[in-house]
């Protein structure tokens, strides 16, 4: 009998799911993500898995986590703190209970909670029973016993009727939350639809959560989020790798160029290549090479016979590319170079999310070597920094870096879907044939300083290039010592002019005070909410967020010059503070964490404030 | 159409595949001769020159593309054959080569040459064999026989050299043939079977450094000795060599063994060259004889016709195009689930 439940609303609301690497927390997480979206709140998400595909059962080594923060008004961040924990094992509990709010709602899967279970997570007596836990409303459920009376009828094994407990836990998130189930029962029937059996297991143990939410006493409070006020429009749900790989897509029919797509893979940029080898019908050339090396000249082989060049990787991958990159600037050939960072130095930490690649992306080549760099903000805007490199790498004849990292990677958040037609067309011009006689100059410069990309298969512009220094014109190979000043200075001027055409770096906050805030890449979220925070609290703080890393815009000096301090916080020990100390000469501070982990808002606000 | 319709191909000579660049490599060196041939050979395959790549990657013969008058990349050590994957598979019209050394393919580019010949693009790799590093003057390379006294290796090398042959056989290479820069009719007519040969194909060209390593296949060239130490490999024919072509091999078990004709010894009892053969293992027999104990086996030893990858990575596009119609970027970005807000 269904008890009489109070109904509490809400302006946001953060849950995180957490279990074993095998318990679909991650499954459990994207289908409350997807349900938010599509109910209207505006929606951010972390999810957080170990580098061990399968570490051992019940350890807390094999966590995975998925933080999902959900609102009725824009948000930035996942949430710095959780309102609901749910929490499948021992080791869960233990790894991810810091993050729960005093007074949270702690939902454990109460059967996981024996005496091995307690010892794989270190557990010397079971919190459930010694009053730890006294200050979250905790809800203890026995899942398995639930999950399999619920299937009972259906004649599964164990093994599989068990399998489906994430989804019991998911049912009782959406009814403590008012989420609809028909999104994750389309999800079910797409999924498990060639098994039956396991389809109808799944969305039996989908419902009995819902309905253990209804009725069980121990959850007096059910909770609403209403939808957001979002701008008119089309939306999905969309996570930064697929973003990048969807930009990439259009670059590549605005263009008018197909995409070959060089790689070779890594955590966290596989998921690139794996969406991208779906969409070949828009004539995706993806080529799993042997290895990092051969991923980027491969590519540098296809962008020399004039297709898009796209090669993608992590950290330790771009280390390898280095010489193939220099190749590049050398022969000045369009190409995009994508970099999800994750930890480093070497393999540090695959999964975990850093910006510690920006000076490799700046200066981690042999000798004068310049390449732009965009970096994206957000998920969504994986996407628009792709069409972004892809004008800039075909107008100038030169790679192009693009970085995001893991925290983007594998975030997702609403999209408001654009019209194509409403997407610029990225015009690319290809010198046509020579007749006999005239002479073709490869190394010929326009008024942007790039060269023709002339191709492989035009009759009269037969040419070479390679990594020897070049003949400016004629691209012949040149060792004269004022030959060479000459090309290097013409290949970092190149570079340089790509800040006339950007677009000046913007404020938001006071265009003079006390404190700019400069940020670069994934922390966005996280710093543009702190400030608003402190904006609202009427503080004498601004936020530049920087998109173009190299070149910067060209009123950047001029605007760091209008606040008391510049604090630049970031995921690695300084990098973005190294630069623009020495391209600015301003006393900028940093704030620095290393820890894998994104930004917490408080964490900023309380930095900022020192400044203030 | 009617092809008497178009109009006649202009019939090129070699001078028309030299570009305008002074040939910079030592004078005596073993290139010059290899680059004649190219040239020479060329113009038999009625490719006009804008649809010819030539790909290197770093070393002596890695200048090769700049003195050709087609398309070129003289890139990095060791990386040619992945550059050429890509010009390949982005435009499978060209016809590309690529030109390598015995450092360049088997040290540092060892990873790439082996994938590019498991993949089998159609492509033809051209590795000049000179058993020596020459641009960096004068170090061992990975074909240098155990005990060469180098620069790098004053009191001889304890490195164990590899068979070109045997690694590209190891490779799945479907094509596998050995020449010699001296021996122009013979190079020449090697290298147009390479380029006939529809997948990769593999070139060894014996190659003298006469600066840092001269005369090291002069057992091979040599007027007076060549004829007993050079075994001609042809399809079809029995396995005959010597000055008076009286010597064979014969096959022992699964151990070839050197023998002469005649006391009782016809051309029968011989081993009989046969390049089509699926397995690779007469191929790989013939790549693991050396001198002085055989002779050492010339010509095209492995020529098979086998799926090409740029072909069925282009299938999969057009079967994709066909099943799903071209891409459509609105259709994507609104595939799955999506929501509106009014």
């Amino acid at each position: 009998m269904g008890t009489q439940k109070q109904v509490v609303k809400l302006d946001a609301a953060t849950v995180r799911f957490c279990g074993d690497s095998g318990d679909g927390m991650q499954l459990a997480g994207t289908q409350l993500t997807t349900t938010s979206a599509i109910v209207g709140n505006d929606v951010a998400t972390f999810p957080d898995f170990p580098a061990e595909i399968r570490a051992p059962r019940g350890t807390l080594a094999g966590v995975s986590g998925f933080q999902i923060h959900f609102a009725s008004k824009e948000i930035y961040t996942p949430g710095d703190e959780v309102d609901a924990l749910v929490a499948m094992n021992p080791a869960a509990l233990k790894t991810n209970l810091e993050g729960l709010i005093p007074g949270g709602l702690l939902i454990v899967n109460a059967e996981a909670f024996d005496k091995k279970g307690l010892e794989q997570a270190h557990y010397a007596k079971n919190p459930l029973e010694d009053g730890s836990l006294d200050s979250y409303k905790l809800i203890s459920v026995e899942m398995t016993k639930i999950t399999r009376e619920a299937v009972a009828e259906l004649g599964l094994g164990q093994k599989d009727a068990d399998r489906c407990r994430n989804f019991f836990a998911m049912g009782l998130v959406f009814w403590l939350y008012d989420r609809p189930l028909d999104p994750t029962l389309r999800f079910i029937e797409n999924k498990f639809g060639k098994r039956p059996d396991v389809a109808e297991a799944n969305r039996k143990v989908l419902k009995a959560g819902f309905h253990y939410g209804e009725t069980t006493e121990a959850m007096p409070n059910q909770y609403i989020v209403d939808r957001a006020a979002l701008p008119p429009g089309i939306y999905r749900s969309i996570m930064g790798n697929q973003a990048a790989a969807w930009g990439l897509i259009a670059a590549s029919k605005l263009s008018g160029h197909e995409i070959f797509y060089g790689t070779y893979p890594i955590t966290p940029a596989s998921d690139i290549l794996h969406e991208l080898a779906k969409h070949k019908n828009f004539g995706v050339m993806t080529f799993q090479a042997e290895d990092e090396i051969a991923a980027v000249t491969s590519t540098i082989g296809a962008a020399f016979a004039g297709k898009m060049g796209v090669t993608g990787s992590s950290g330790p991958g771009i280390a390898l590319k280095g010489e193939g990159l220099g190749l590049a600037v050398m022969m000045e050939l369009p190409l995009i170079v994508i970099n999800v960072q994750r930890g480093g130095p070497s393999t540090g930490l695959p999964t975990k999310t850093e910006q510690a690649d920006l000076l490799q992306s700046m200066f981690g080549r042999n000798g004068e070597c310049p390449m732009p760099i965009i970096a994206a903000q957000s998920p969504v805007d994986c996407f628009y920094v792709i069409l972004e490199a892809w004008k800039i790498a075909t107008r100038y004849m030169t790679p192009v870096f693009v970085l995001t990292d893991g925290y983007l990677a594998n975030g997702s958040e609403p999209w408001q879907v654009p019209d194509v037609a409403d997407l610029e067309k990225i015009d690319v011009k290809h010198p046509g044939p020579l007749s006999n006689g005239d002479e073709f100059q490869p190394y010929a410069r326009d008024e942007r300083l790039a060269r023709p990309w002339a191709l492989p298969g035009t009759p009269g512009l037969v040419h070479r290039v390679g990594g020897l220094e070049k003949q400016n014109i004629t691209g012949n190979v040149n060792y004269e010592a004022m030959n060479h000043q000459e090309m290097v200075d013409l290949r970092a001027k190149k570079v340089a002019d790509i800040a006339k055409e950007l677009p000046p770096q913007t404020v938001e906050g006071p265009d003079k005070g006390k404190l700019l805030v400069l940020s670069w890449g994934g922390t966005y979220g996280s710093c543009r909410t702190a400030v608003r925070h402190m904006l609202a609290r009427g503080e004498s703080v601004a936020h530049a967020h920087l998109r173009y890393m190299n070149p910067m815009p060209a009123n950047l000096g001029e605007l760091l010059k209008q606040y008391d301090n510049v604090l630049i916080p970031e995921l690695n020990k300084g990098q973005l503070r190294l630069l623009i100390r020495g391209e600015y000469l301003v006393d900028a501070k940093g704030f620095n964490k290393v820890q894998g982990k994104p930004f917490t808002v408080s964490e900023l606000i309380e930095a900022f404030g020192k400044y203030l | 159409m009617s092809t008497d319709a178009l109009p006649a191909l202009p019939v090129l000579k070699a001078a028309d595949f030299a570009s305008d660049q002074d040939v910079r490599w030592c004078p005596g060196c073993g290139d010059y001769s290899i680059l004649a041939q190219m040239k020479k050979m060329l113009p038999s395959l009625g490719i006009p020159p804008h649809q010819i790549v030539f790909v290197s990657g770093i070393g002596c013969s890695s200048r090769f593309p700049y003195y050709m008058n087609t398309y070129g990349m003289h890139s990095i050590h060791g990386r040619a054959p992945a550059i050429a994957t890509g010009v390949k598979v982005a435009n499978p019209d060209l016809s590309v080569w690529v030109i390598t050394g015995d450092g360049d393919a088997l040290s540092i580019g060892g990873n790439h040459l082996l994938h590019a010949i498991r993949r089998n693009l159609d492509i033809n790799i051209v590795l000049f064999n000179n058993q020596i590093y020459g641009l960096t003057k004068g170090q061992y390379s990975p074909t240098s026989p155990l005990g060469k006294v180098t620069k790098s290796t004053p009191f001889g090398s304890v490195d164990n050299p590899l068979s070109p042959l045997s690694v590209a056989i190891g490779a799945e290479a479907t094509f596998v043939a050995r020449s010699i820069d001296v021996n122009i009719k013979h190079l020449s007519e090697t290298l147009r079977r390479a380029a006939e040969h529809r997948g990769t194909s593999f070139v060894e060209v014996y190659q003298n450094c006469n600066i840092f390593n001269d005369k090291a296949f002069e057992y091979l060239t040599d007027r007076n000795t060549k004829a007993d130490t050079t075994l001609e490999v042809e399809h079809g024919k029995p396995m005959i060599f010597g000055k008076n072509r009286d010597k064979g091999i014969r096959l022992n078990g699964i151990t070839p063994e050197v023998v002469e004709l005649g006391k009782g010894i016809s051309e029968d009892d011989l081993l009989f060259h046969d390049e089509k053969l699926e397995e690779p293992t007469l191929a790989y027999l013939l790549s693991r004889m050396r001198h002085p104990e055989f002779p050492v086996p010339i010509g095209v030893m492995r020529y098979v016709e086998r799926p090409i990858f740029e072909q069925r990575l282009h299938a999969q596009i057009d079967e994709a195009v066909k099943k799903r119609g071209d891409g459509d970027l609105n259709k994507l970005f609104q595939s799955g689930e999506t929501w509106t807000v009014a």
